[in-house]
């Protein structure tokens, strides 16, 4: 499964909800198929986008989070699942899209690509929900899955080690910068109203 | 109300923890070391505080950007090798992104250190700091410890930039002179 076909099964959910994402394709990718202003892209800060998830998540618990993550980010962030799964907001889900490869600096293969079970090790952590996925409709219903039951989870999609950047991007680097976003981000998190109906 | 052998002061850690309170912290992110354990109790038993205990100091960045974005101030208690280990958090995360972090770290490894183990991060830290343009001020006495944590909160958050305060050993550690 292509990355993007992933996530454009998950579009409809993101477009209204608070999305935490990755650096380089996870973030091209989701602007290629529409920019929103609930959507930040954590372009550098490699393992962090989970523990800022989990900041709005505690901070905003009548809105829900998503979290996209990547296999090389969450390696960086072991530790992270064990404090996700010690507060486990009902709010937060985390889906950790795993090439088992570091695709956006040469493809070197991580540890995924050699047995490293992330879905079983955030099990282990103490993430009540987890599960891991290979098709883009079984994506689509285990996120469904997640929100009905109000519950911590992590899922682990299984896609390809392929990039193909989106029009108007180059190599990773999109035409909407980062501090652009950021503020932009920080505003819609703020509104009362978009506060109100999550 | 010192236990022997670890004369944590707890008048100091509850100026601090009222000083975080009346600037209005509501979240805080700790790793566990000995001088900060009376503020981490203090904020475990405060129910108006959200306290999350880390795995890996540099979590705590991400954190308090979250809670930033969510309009919600934060602050972060490590100790200095903490700060060490978040460096790259600090840098990439709250700087690329301007994003104010109050930043409280527990001075190890400065005149009057016992435990070998930290007199390497104590010369490091203020040197660590300087190079990352991070503006800091040491705790050091009751008297200014309100005030300066106040103002650097408000320096953060006008500058949108992490800044630090050091906990100083004359500060967090009762012990005979």
């Amino acid at each position: 499964m292509k990355r993007i076909d992933a996530l454009r099964s998950v579009y409809p959910l993101l477009e209204q909800n608070i999305v935490v994402t990755i650096m380089g394709a996870v973030a091209a990718e989701l602007q290629s198929l529409g920019h929103r202003p609930n959507f930040f892209y954590l372009q550098h800060a490699m393992g962090l986008a989970s523990s800022l998830g989990l900041g709005i998540a505690l901070c905003r618990p009548a809105r829900r989070v998503i979290v996209l993550d990547g296999d090389g980010s969450v390696l960086m962030n072991l530790g992270g699942l064990t404090t996700l799964a010690r507060y486990r907001p009902k709010n937060l889900l985390h889906i950790v899209f795993d090439n088992e490869s570091l695709l956006s600096v040469g493809g070197f293969p991580t540890a995924t690509s050699t047995g490293t079970d992330l879905a079983a090790m955030a099990a282990a952590a103490g993430v009540p929900r987890t599960q891991t996925v290979d098709t883009a409709d079984a994506l689509a219903a285990a996120a469904q899955g997640a929100m009905a039951a109000n519950m911590l989870t992590v899922l682990v999609v299984k896609v390809d080690a392929h990039y193909e950047p989106p029009r108007g991007t180059a190599g990773f680097v999109t035409e909407l910068t980062l501090l652009e976003n950021r503020f932009q981000f920080e505003r819609h998190l703020r509104e009362p109203d978009a506060a109100a109906a999550g | 109300m010192t236990q022997p052998g670890m004369p944590v002061s707890v008048e100091s850690s509850r100026i601090i923890y009222d000083a975080l309170k009346a600037c209005g912290v509501r979240l805080v992110s700790a790793l566990p070391e000995t001088w900060l354990v009376h503020l981490i109790r203090m904020a475990e038993d405060d129910p108006d505080t959200t306290l999350v205990r880390l795995a890996k100091e540099e979590e705590g960045v991400g954190l308090s950007m979250g809670a930033y974005f969510a309009g919600v101030r934060s602050a972060m208690l490590m100790q200095n090798h903490g700060f060490l280990a978040a460096v790259n958090g600090i840098v990439s995360g709250a700087q690329l992104y301007r994003v104010p972090l109050l930043m409280l770290i527990s001075h190890r490894g400065e005149f009057g250190e016992r435990d070998p183990w930290q007199t390497e991060g104590g010369a490091m830290t203020e040197p660590v700091l300087r190079a990352l343009r991070i503006p800091y001020a040491l705790l050091e006495q009751r008297s200014h410890v309100e005030h300066r944590i106040r103002k650097a909160q408000t320096l953060a958050y006008a500058s949108l930039r992490p800044v630090a305060l050091l906990l100083c050993r004359d500060l967090m550690w009762e012990e005979p002179a």
